[in-house]
């Protein structure tokens, strides 16, 4: 096999199941159990710093 | 630093910085190059260290000033970065006006400096690069503090990027105007320009990785992750897009690495993902910081929010082959193209509905504050080309519209209508923050800017609809003895009275970012302009009354026969 057919042969299945598996993770992770407070305080972080600005 | 003393220096590293690029590249040996490129790394640093000394407004330190303790923001150059998005906004849209123009009237074609070909660049390059790109510079540099809870890291370098952004753009555009182009879609500018670029852009990574990295906040804000997902892509796009071979490096000829259809790609790689990484996520991240500060409400969904983030980034990078359908293009790479377009709208959807929905129950807002209307505008604009986009990538779709002015059309309204209304309500959003007004010197003047934006662009996106499937429908005519119908000069004839009306569109656009910049302006000279409020609180006195029943009333004191309040 030449090596454009290696690389061809491993996109169209370890790398893609690798990549698809990596986004459906990174996806889910903000849903987690006990997540929803956190994202909820990263929500509102941004009002943290009303008094402060110029 | 003097001005004189502080260029001369700058421009002398910088001499030597190339200088040093060219060694590496002609080096007979590894070793050699290795030391060429120590040198020029020495004299990179020499440059911003000049830069950063440099201080071309010292009698201004009020107007500009410098923060002097870690307690306050470095807004520096935040403040240039929104007077250079209006100062290269109203330049781009101009040109815009006017290639429109030449393609309704062909005499204004003024050869050779100011002919379509040349200015067509001009164009594009300063509406996204220099309006849109000292949009993200600036707004980024202020998101970034804000939500980091810190000083910007790094000054002097991060004036070194500003200032360095704005010598590319001179550079680029001069360029175009003398004819120095490499003919690649959005990265038309010669490789010691990109060479340039990159040491621009690398810095930019630096300083704002490094003020990430020096942040109080635990968690990094959502509109962080999306300009940096800009940044890194951008670098790596713009670096594999512009690899090339100078016929002499005493001249601005080059060639590109690649050839045919593989070069091809390469563009529309690049192409696409300028599109999707530069016009949207960096711009989502102006959405995602600017519309829940403006709204006052956190946004809809955190949650939604990184699944729209994962998405962009993991579909994006495919879809950059619906630029060549029924090319040389393998006809696999056409489809995947075309699959992973048509998924990316889910996503872009999920985005629009997360930042429209953060107006769930303040909806009133869109009523009374025109910033905030300005902002729905983009979000909806976003959500109309987001659906055109995926659409239009259907090869069936594609076979009607592609090298016709649809193609035109929806660039237009996801530029004007999305990237262009996001930036001019941040920019609102900012200036009376920045320069510690009250409030704009005028609201109502940013209501006639959202009135004259939002009729050009429905003048300018229904023109070349219309035009677009004109041409697609002539270019394809077959007469019954198997000939085309039309030459291409009929469907130019044809097509002239839509190219007024885009004209128009554009001259409305124009006018108003040009309201924008005398509010601007007058907001700058500190003046408040005395003007009805944009809603009064309605109130009847007269009715604001309990009904007062005729019949005896157990109420103390109530008369019997009381009139009615009526």
């Amino acid at each position: 096999m030449t090596f454009y057919e290696e690389l061809r042969h491993f996109a169209d299945s370890i790398g893609l199941l690798a990549m698809l598996l990596i986004y459906l993770g990174l996806c889910l992770w903000p849903f987690r159990p006990g997540a929803k407070r956190r994202t909820n305080k990263a929500a509102n972080s941004i009002f943290k710093d009303e008094a402060d600005g110029q | 630093m003097q001005i004189e003393a502080a260029l001369g220096r700058a421009g002398l590293w910088f001499l030597l910085l190339l200088l040093s690029v060219a060694v590496a590249a002609t080096a007979k040996d590894a070793g050699f190059a290795a030391h060429a490129v120590i040198i020029g790394v020495i004299a990179f640093v020499m440059i911003w260290v000049t830069a950063g000394r440099f201080d071309p407004i010292a009698g201004g330190r009020t107007f500009f000033k410098m923060p002097d303790t870690p307690s306050v923001y470095d807004d520096e150059i935040v403040r240039w970065g929104v007077i250079a998005t209006m100062f290269w906004g109203v330049i781009g849209l101009l040109a815009g006006v006017f290639i429109a123009s030449q393609m309704a009237f062909p005499w204004l074609n003024v050869e050779p400096y100011l002919n379509f070909g040349r200015l067509r660049p001009l164009h594009t390059s300063a509406v996204i690069f220099a309006f849109g790109g000292n949009a993200l510079l600036a707004t980024s540099f202020y998101v970034v503090q804000r939500t980091c809870r810190t000083q910007l890291a790094l000054p002097s370098l991060a004036r070194f990027v500003f200032w360095g952004y704005q010598l590319f753009i001179v550079l680029a555009a001069t360029g175009y105007v003398l004819g120095v182009t490499q003919s690649r879609e959005y990265a038309e500018p010669e490789w010691y320009v990109d060479l340039w670029l990159t040491i621009v852009w690398v810095a930019y990574l630096v300083v704002f990785v490094a003020t990430l990295l020096r942040r109080n906040e635990p968690h990094i804000y959502v509109a962080n992750w999306f300009y940096l997902a800009f940044i890194v892509t951008i670098a790596m796009l713009h670096v594999v897009n512009n690899l090339a071979v100078p016929v002499s490096f005493l001249g601005s000829r080059s060639y590109s690495a690649f050839a045919g259809v593989q070069d091809a790609l390469t563009q529309w790689w690049y192409g696409h993902n300028a599109v999707g990484f530069f016009l949207t996520a960096g711009f989502l991240a102006m959405m995602y910081y600017f519309v829940p500060k403006q709204a006052e409400r956190p946004i809809y969904s955190y949650r939604l929010s990184i699944i729209h983030f994962w998405s962009l980034i993991f579909l994006y990078i495919w879809a950059g082959p619906h630029h060549l359908h029924y090319t040389a293009l393998p006809d696999w790479a056409q489809t995947l193209g075309m699959v992973f377009s048509v998924m990316l709208w889910m996503p872009s959807w999920g985005g629009m509905i997360n930042g429209l929905m953060t107006l769930n129950g303040a909806w009133d807002k869109v009523r009374t504050d025109p910033i905030i209307r300005m902002m729905v505008m983009a979000l909806a604009f976003y959500g109309m080309s987001t659906f055109e986009g995926p659409m239009l990538s259907i090869k069936s779709v594609n076979s009607l519209s592609h090298y016709t002015d649809w193609t035109i059309g929806h660039v237009h309204s996801g530029a004007l209508g999305w990237n262009g209304m996001i930036t001019f309500a941040c920019v609102y959003y900012l200036v009376p923050r920045l320069w510690n007004r009250e409030r704009m010197y005028s609201l109502r003047m940013i209501n006639w800017h959202f009135w004259l934006a939002t009729v050009g662009i429905v003048f300018y996106a229904a023109s070349m609809w219309v035009a677009g499937v004109t041409q697609g429908l002539m270019w394809r005519e077959y007469g019954p003895d198997g000939y085309l119908v039309n030459s291409f000069a009929d469907t130019v004839a044809a097509l002239h009275p839509m190219f007024i009306m885009r004209m128009t569109g554009g001259l409305l656009y124009l006018s108003g970012a040009l309201v924008m910049t005398y509010n601007i302006w007058m907001t700058l000279a500190g003046k408040v302009r005395n003007e009805a409020p944009m809603t009064e609180t309605p109130y009847d006195a007269e009715r604001d009354k309990p009904i007062v029943d005729s019949r005896p009333s157990a109420a103390p004191g109530t008369a019997p026969d009381a009139v009615p309040a009526e």
